[in-house]
């Protein structure tokens, strides 16, 4: 079974969360429904060509969100109720607003600045 | 009933102009240790010792189950060494040194075999003298692979191959970990190779274990943190603090055990932090060692 993961090496995030973060994805998509058999641990990391440990990392943080269900000596699959594509919209978009907050302060700029730039990106979006 | 691929304990060896102290190594089967060190660190010694090429002066090294150098005759029957000095002879055939190979070692796979000559470009009836280096580096792959034994034990694997030649390497020694009985120890320092495909990771420096740890547990540790101090405010002495750099109101922090409680105290001590960032495998390995230098020299 190929994954179809992809990891980066110009990605400066560890990769057991770029790895995490392809999998929620494809849930999110639907592309792996519910209770959807996933790779196994050694098959997902031979195939990505990085070690067990990465990938085993993964899958336990994965496992510890609800994400995915792991079956002892049955592999692991997609949970049956996933709540995630806002959950990880959320935490982006909080994590996002935290580095804009760290270097607006670095910039001295005012939280009246702050959201000014905010709304003006707002409005430069391209339209739906 | 000893599960352990690879046990080395206390391990000491003296030559006239080096000295191997307190070696102490672990490798489990199912796992890849990269084996990391600068030139002349002791790496090929601590390799020899492992495969029974040279004996300990002190501690004892066990393979498989089997206390080495005694055993090494049983042990080696499963084990596939691979060193940039092995011997292929020059005026016979990739061929002829596969047919030499299965001969001589009963699992022997032949499909396998006759797969990686074509994953890897080589030609069977190519005599080793006509053999570029990377070719030859995959010849000898070749032949310890295909014998599927239970541990690998690779010198400098990927020295001197090309970014396509290594890129084939990996992905072998990936692959021979789908079977969860196989384990690999293979030394580099090409600290990338050993941060992708490393479950475990030992350090070595001046005949010295500098550190051994599994590789997630070493990324998640080591932190380099930016920081502003107020004027008036000065750094307190942390012991997880590896080094720090002040320049004027900036300073940067390299901790090897990084903590939220770190970042609390260091907050409390009059520091807002900037920036917390991951450190790559590299950068690790050289904090590691010149802390440890240091620390030897006090």
């Amino acid at each position: 079974m190929h994954s179809g993961i992809q990891l980066s090496q110009t990605d400066a995030r560890p990769m057991y969360l770029q790895i995490m973060e392809q999998i929620r994805r494809r849930i999110a998509l639907g592309d792996w429904p519910p209770g959807r058999e996933i790779p196994s641990i050694r098959a997902l990391a031979a195939e990505l060509r990085i070690s067990v440990i990465t990938v085993k990392r993964a899958y336990e943080e994965l496992e510890s969100e609800g994400v995915i269900v792991t079956r002892h000596g049955k592999g692991s699959c997609v949970a049956d109720k996933v709540a995630l594509s806002t959950d990880l919209q959320e935490a982006e978009l909080e994590e996002h607003l935290v580095a804009a907050a760290n270097i607006a302060r670095m910039l001295q700029l005012s939280e009246d600045e702050l959201i000014a730039r905010l709304r003006r990106a707002r409005r430069n979006l391209p339209k739906k | 009933m000893n599960s352990k691929y690879v046990e080395m304990n206390a391990v000491r060896k003296e030559f006239r102009f080096f000295r191997l102290e307190d070696v102490t190594l672990e490798l489990e089967p199912g796992q890849i240790m990269g084996f990391v060190g600068p030139n002349g660190a002791g790496k090929s010694t601590t390799l020899r010792l492992l495969m029974g090429l040279i004996e300990a002066d002190a501690g004892n090294v066990r393979v498989l189950g089997h206390e080495m150098p005694r055993a090494q005759r049983i042990a080696k029957r499963d084990i596939g060494f691979v060193t940039d000095d092995m011997q292929l002879f020059p005026h016979a055939t990739l061929d002829w040194h596969m047919r030499f190979a299965a001969s001589v070692y009963p699992r022997w796979d032949e499909r396998y075999a006759t797969a990686l000559v074509d994953r890897f470009g080589l030609r069977r009836a190519q005599l080793v003298k006509g053999l570029s280096h990377g070719e030859r580096v995959k010849a000898v792959l070749l032949l310890a692979l295909a014998r599927r034994p239970r541990l690998l034990v690779l010198d400098e694997p990927t020295a001197g191959l090309d970014p396509v030649a290594r890129h084939e390497v990996l992905h072998e020694l990936t692959e021979v970990m789908l079977d969860e009985d196989r384990a690999i120890i293979f030394s580099s320092h090409n600290t990338v190779d050993v941060e992708r495909i490393s479950d475990r990771i030992t350090f070595i420096d001046r005949g010295r274990i500098v550190e051994s740890s599994d590789k997630e547990t070493f990324l998640e540790r080591w932190r380099r943190l930016q920081l502003q101090m107020r004027p008036d405010a000065s750094l307190p002495e942390l012991s997880q603090v590896v080094e720090c750099k002040v320049n004027g109101q900036l300073a940067t922090l390299t901790t090897n055990h990084f903590t939220p409680e770190l970042a609390d105290r260091l907050r409390d001590a009059g520091a807002s932090i900037l920036e917390i960032q991951r450190m790559s495998l590299e950068e690790i390995f050289v904090a590691n060692v010149m802390h440890h230098r240091k620390v030897r020299a006090q």
